[in-house]
């Protein structure tokens, strides 16, 4: 039988996607036993359980100065920055996009400015955002907001433009004004690609909260990460990357069940 | 006076001629059947009569009216698919034709309930009350089709406009769209235009079947010259071409 044919049963695919997750902890479990062996003072690869005592430690208590458990004031406050640019990012995405997929008038002036505007490199804008707006949360959530807000309006507009024709001629025939078409026919079809798109531009989102927050902040996530990086304390680095990449996953799994459950007319046809 | 009067129709795309010269007379109630080769511009001549696109030349008046400039209710429409909406249930679909001529495209209160109502009435008559709550896309193309016809009638149209509405069914259930059809215009008594690719479909179910040729060719440059109605057959008494039965009539 051709290989493309050979379907994996359940508890082998279900041990199939544990397997590279087993063979990376080895990996590491193994080199972190070689350098400590060699050093017990090494500092770079800690053993898995030296993280696990650290971990607790972070999430569990106070710092001495201010009292508070910093992990969780980080998580707060990278969440904060992070929702707010891409909630902005979507609510942008979703109106210039069905302006620019429905009006002609709108498409004619917008489409190429978004399309260029779309290739400046976010992060190069990074010091003139901190010029314009200090140091403060308007410049982080600012540069998530330019480098997501392109690609999901250029991809949202192209939606929009993808819905049938016979659909906008029909709504038309039913009396339907531009409003009731952009509102009742175009918005709700758009809505499940808008969800995926935040999901895809949750990646850049982190990365460009986190060269943010290294940059300039007293707090988040990023902040942390590049300010114990100075004491090479690599277990709380791995800790907070661990964190960081549980809650990427946990944002991206509610976005999809969100999805499945908001759109029950998607799977209709399956 | 005729209900839709078509006179003296021209369509070119760029310096390509489509149609040119497109005369036609039609009474109130009439079934127009339209046929002709692929691409001689059934599907424009439909379009324009939608008012989705303009005539390069000519009028197209509805009941005396002006040429429009765009769709509007009195122009229901089916094509041959997409002419539902698949993020709407079968009911919602129905209501979709009373409620999209709102401010807000939505109806709420004692308005919702009686469309929702007269919804149910037209799910009965078009056999789909048992798929109310499903969406389009779990139907097959046969009832997406009736749904997109008893849709379009719900916004009660002065004309109606079919392109190819059965051209994607199977034979069968093509004969039961027949059927349900004709039942549908003795009731309504609605003025239709319909293209298809089938001669004896338009036969069957026309009053009078248009076909659009090309009069004149030129074999070194073929989009010179439009297309236009080339015959007008009465569709009634089997068939006996429109205009012999009018030389009939004039002479008896
Ligand atoms: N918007 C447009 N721009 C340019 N050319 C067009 C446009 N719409 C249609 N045409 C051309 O006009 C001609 C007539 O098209 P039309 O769709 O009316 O044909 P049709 O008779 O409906 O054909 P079919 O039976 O295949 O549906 C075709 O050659 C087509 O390529
Ligand atoms: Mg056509």
């Amino acid at each position: 039988m051709r290989l493309i044919n050979h379907i994996p049963g359940k508890p082998l695919a279900v041990l199939l996607a544990a397997l590279p997750f087993i063979a990376l902890f080895a990996a590491y479990s193994i080199g972190s036993d070689i350098r400590l062996d060699a050093n017990p003072q090494d500092k770079l690869l800690p053993a898995p359980s030296t993280i696990a005592e650290t971990a607790q430690r972070l999430f569990t208590e106070p710092d001495r100065r201010s009292k508070e458990i910093l992990l969780w004031n980080d998580t707060f406050a990278s969440l904060a920055r992070l929702l707010g640019g891409v909630g902005i990012s979507a609510l942008l995405s979703l109106l210039i996009g069905l302006a620019i997929g429905l009006l002609p008038y709108a498409r004619s002036a917008m489409s190429s400015f978004i399309a260029v505007v779309s290739m400046v490199p976010p992060l190069a804008l990074l010091p003139i955002l901190f010029i314009v707006f200090g140091l403060g949360e308007t410049s982080k959530v600012v540069l998530i907001v330019i480098g997501i807000t392109p690609f999901m309006t250029r991809d949202l507009a192209q939606r929009v433009l993808e819905i049938p024709q016979e659909q906008i001629v029909k709504a038309q025939t039913l009396g339907a004004s531009s409003a009731v078409i952009a509102l009742r026919v175009a918005l709700p079809q758009v809505l499940p690609r808008l969800i995926s798109n935040v999901r895809l531009s949750l990646g850049s989102a982190w990365l460009f909260l986190i060269a943010a927050e290294a940059v300039a902040s007293n707090v988040g996530l990023g902040y942390r990460i590049f300010l114990v990086r100075r004491y090479l304390a690599m277990d709380v680095i791995l800790t907070y990357v661990i964190w960081i990449t549980f809650l990427a996953f946990l944002i991206d799994w509610l976005l999809k069940t969100l999805s499945r459950k908001a759109f029950p007319w998607m799977e209709a046809g399956l | 006076m005729s209900f839709v009067s078509v006179s003296n129709v021209w369509q070119k795309y760029g310096n390509r001629s489509i149609l040119e010269r497109v005369n036609v007379e039609i009474d109130e109630g009439e079934f127009i059947s339209i046929v002709g080769a692929s691409g001689c511009g059934k599907s424009t001549f439909l379009r324009m009569l939608l008012a989705q696109e303009r005539p390069h030349k000519g009028e197209i008046s509805i009941d005396g009216g002006v040429t429009a400039k765009e769709p509007n209710r009195e122009r229901g429409v089916v094509f041959q698919k997409y002419s539902v909406f698949p993020h709407l249930s079968v009911r919602e679909n129905l209501i979709a034709a009373e409620s999209f001529d709102t401010a807000f495209g939505r109806l709420s209160g004692e308005k919702r309930k009686t469309a929702a109502e007269r919804a149910d009435a037209m799910l009965e008559r078009i056999g789909l009350n048992h798929v109310a709550d499903q969406y389009p896309a779990s139907l097959s193309g046969g009832m997406q089709q009736r749904l997109a016809i008893g849709q379009a009638m719900t916004a009660k149209p002065r004309i109606l406009l079919l392109d190819e509405p059965f051209g994607a069914l199977d034979p069968g259930t093509r004969l039961q769209m027949h059927d349900f059809l004709l039942e549908l215009r003795d009731e309504t008594n609605m003025t239709v235009f319909m293209v298809t690719h089938d001669l004896q479909e338009g036969f069957k179910l026309g009053d009078r079947v248009l076909v659009f040729d090309k009069p004149r060719w030129d074999p070194h440059d073929p989009g010179m010259y439009g297309a236009t109605i080339t015959y007008d057959f009465d569709a009634r008494d089997g068939g006996i071409p429109f205009q012999l039965k009018e030389d009939a009539d004039v002479s008896a």
